[in-house]
């Protein structure tokens, strides 16, 4: 072996004119590439800047305390969005409460027993596709499932389509935050005697808490924004309605409603309430990125 | 720590005198799947003694350490036959209890493993899986592992800061206190110290030699001046047999296998 190293010697001389040329086209490339990137950057920020000013000036319009203090009213009358607020903040919290411990578990299920079986690659599967699954298509399942056997439409109905809208996200987060967990910590925990449920409430939850907590909080900024699930569901109400069984409003279905209706009053109410869901989504994204940032 | 000087030697020790196993390992075999990884395996750990196993990587000792508390359970596909008996039973027996098997037979693995949560909820957390205790109770346990662990005057004024923020030396002895607390008979320990620097690997040696007086202690290890300054009886394992066994004193001045002098020697790895 060291025979070889010795014979092969320097090679031979490097040629310093092609070295330049190419130096100088790779600076150039670079440079291209640099320009571009930065025009793209550039275009995707405007529209999204557009977008948002848009949003902020129209919805600033009819902006008032009115919009949370007085329910939605005929056109002309200076109605608000009180309803509409109350029945997505409902339907929100009841689909995150029923969706988060379903996707947990089943979460947990992909992760801590199932990991190479093939049960779990079929869930997994199944999850995914649900994942993706236009959103419409889950307004349709529960108009089926809980909407024509029930004789009419509902704020339960609405809950239970976020609800589905809400368990692959939360499988997702779960399956891959448990997944970062070391198996030197589940061996360390078991090599304690404590059994495997013990393991995963005790020991592999905590160790990726504030993963778990972003996923719910980016699943309930997505179906807080969800209109489509709603409208064969809960179909909206234009009157006060917090019971569960009757017709409920939303926010992203007002404002369905009001932005194609020919009423300068509505489509600006319509506006606001655009306005007031960007604000909690933002909100709501804010808090999961100071969330995971606190892993760290 | 200055009893550093006074750290025996191999020249120095008393040889030791042969106490009775504490488990006795016989035709055990190992497969991972198919995969023969313990042939035949058949060794005595001596009672509050410090029995080091050596060899090149894939030989099979960590594997053997993982027999001893049924870790292997975890992974589908891989299983033991043949006998390793402590106090009467088989711990290789199906019917073994795992949890009540692993409270007897502590674990500290090559990297630290501290759970999330504080110093003292690691301790704890162990110890309630199998025993009530008052606070009191539960503070005076909680101080005694620390203690016996080395580290309780580095801590004793953080005890409720989570454990992550000890440094890895810290962190290896937070583990050993975490598996004394629950009093097992038996602390296995995978390569304990490779991924700690020299000043924390001399303080979890000079640990182990203070433990041994009460615990039956099983050290994985690649370093051989650490088997020869922490073992009393060093097995050399190969290709997944135990090539030879014999007190530290016999395996590093006068091996009787030709394999195991290679070995020791650098020859081979």
């Amino acid at each position: 072996m060291s025979n070889t190293v010795a014979t092969v010697g320097a090679g031979p001389a490097k040629d310093q004119v092609v070295a330049t040329q190419l130096g100088r086209r790779r600076k150039r490339t670079d440079q291209i590439l640099l320009g571009l990137s930065l025009i793209a950057t550039v275009i995707g920020l405007t529209f999204l800047l557009w977008i948002l000013a848009t949003l902020m000036w129209r919805g600033m319009e009819a902006m008032s305390l009115t919009v949370f203090t007085d329910v939605t009213r005929p056109p002309g009358s200076n109605g608000g969005l009180l309803n509409a607020i109350v029945g997505t903040l409902i339907q929100t919290a009841i689909g995150t409460a029923v969706g988060t411990p379903i996707g947990m578990l089943v979460g947990t299920y992909l992760a801590e027993y199932a990991r190479d079986s093939r049960l779990g690659g079929a869930v997994r599967f199944v999850s995914d596709i649900l994942l993706s699954a236009p959103s419409i298509l889950i307004g349709l399942f529960i108009y089926q499932l809980l909407v024509l056997p029930f004789g009419g439409f509902s704020g339960f109905a609405g809950s239970m389509a976020l609800a589905v809208i809400v368990i692959p996200i939360v499988v997702r987060t779960t399956e891959d935050m448990l997944q970062l967990i070391p198996n030197q910590l589940r061996e360390a925990t078991v090599a304690l005697g404590a059994p495997k449920w013990k393991m995963i409430m005790l020991v592999c939850y905590p160790a990726v808490r504030p993963g778990l907590i972003t996923g719910v909080l980016l699943a309930v900024a997505r179906i807080a924004g969800e209109t489509a699930p709603l409208l064969f569901t809960s179909l909206g109400n234009l009157t006060w309605a917090v019971d569960l069984t009757k017709p409920m409003g939303s926010l992203p279905v007002t404002i369905y409603a009001y932005a194609g209706s020919p009423y300068t009053d509505w489509i600006a109410l319509g506006w606001s309430g655009a306005l007031l869901i960007t604000l909690g989504v933002l909100a709501l994204n804010i808090v999961a990125r100071v969330v995971l940032r606190q892993k760290s | 720590m200055n009893e550093t000087t006074s750290q025996p030697t191999l020249e120095t020790r008393p040889p030791v005198a042969a106490s009775p196993a504490k488990i006795a390992i016989r035709n055990l075999d190992f497969f991972y799947g198919e995969n023969r990884a313990l042939k035949s395996i058949n060794l005595d750990l001596p009672v509050r003694q410090v029995t080091g196993m050596i060899g090149p990587s894939g030989c099979g000792k960590s594997t053997l350490l993982r027999c001893l508390n049924r870790m292997y359970d975890l992974y589908p596909g891989q299983r033991a036959t043949g006998e390793a008996m402590m106090d009467g039973t088989n711990i290789i027996d199906p019917g073994t209890d795992l949890n009540s098997l692993r409270a007897r037979i502590g674990m500290v693995f090559q990297k630290p493993t501290p759970f999330p949560m504080s110093i003292y909820e690691n301790i704890a957390f162990g110890v309630k899986l199998h025993e009530k205790l008052s606070k009191a109770q539960m503070d005076e346990r909680v101080e005694w592992s620390l203690t016996r662990a080395a580290l309780w005057d580095e801590v004793k004024d953080r005890v409720n800061a989570p454990a992550g923020g000890l440094s890895g030396g810290q962190q290896q002895r937070l583990c050993i206190a975490r598996s004394i607390a629950v009093r097992p008979d038996v602390i296995l320990l995978d390569e304990p110290t490779s991924a700690l620097d020299p000043i924390s690997t001399l303080k979890v040696e000079e640990l182990i030699d203070e433990l041994k007086r009460d615990f039956t202690i099983v050290i994985v290890t690649h370093n051989m001046q650490q088997a020869a300054r922490c073992a009393d009886r060093v097995a050399f394992f190969y290709l997944g047999e135990m090539v030879e066994v014999g007190t530290a004193a016999e395996m590093f001045t006068a091996p009787r296998e030709a394999r195991t002098q290679q070995y020791i020697t650098g020859r081979f790895s």
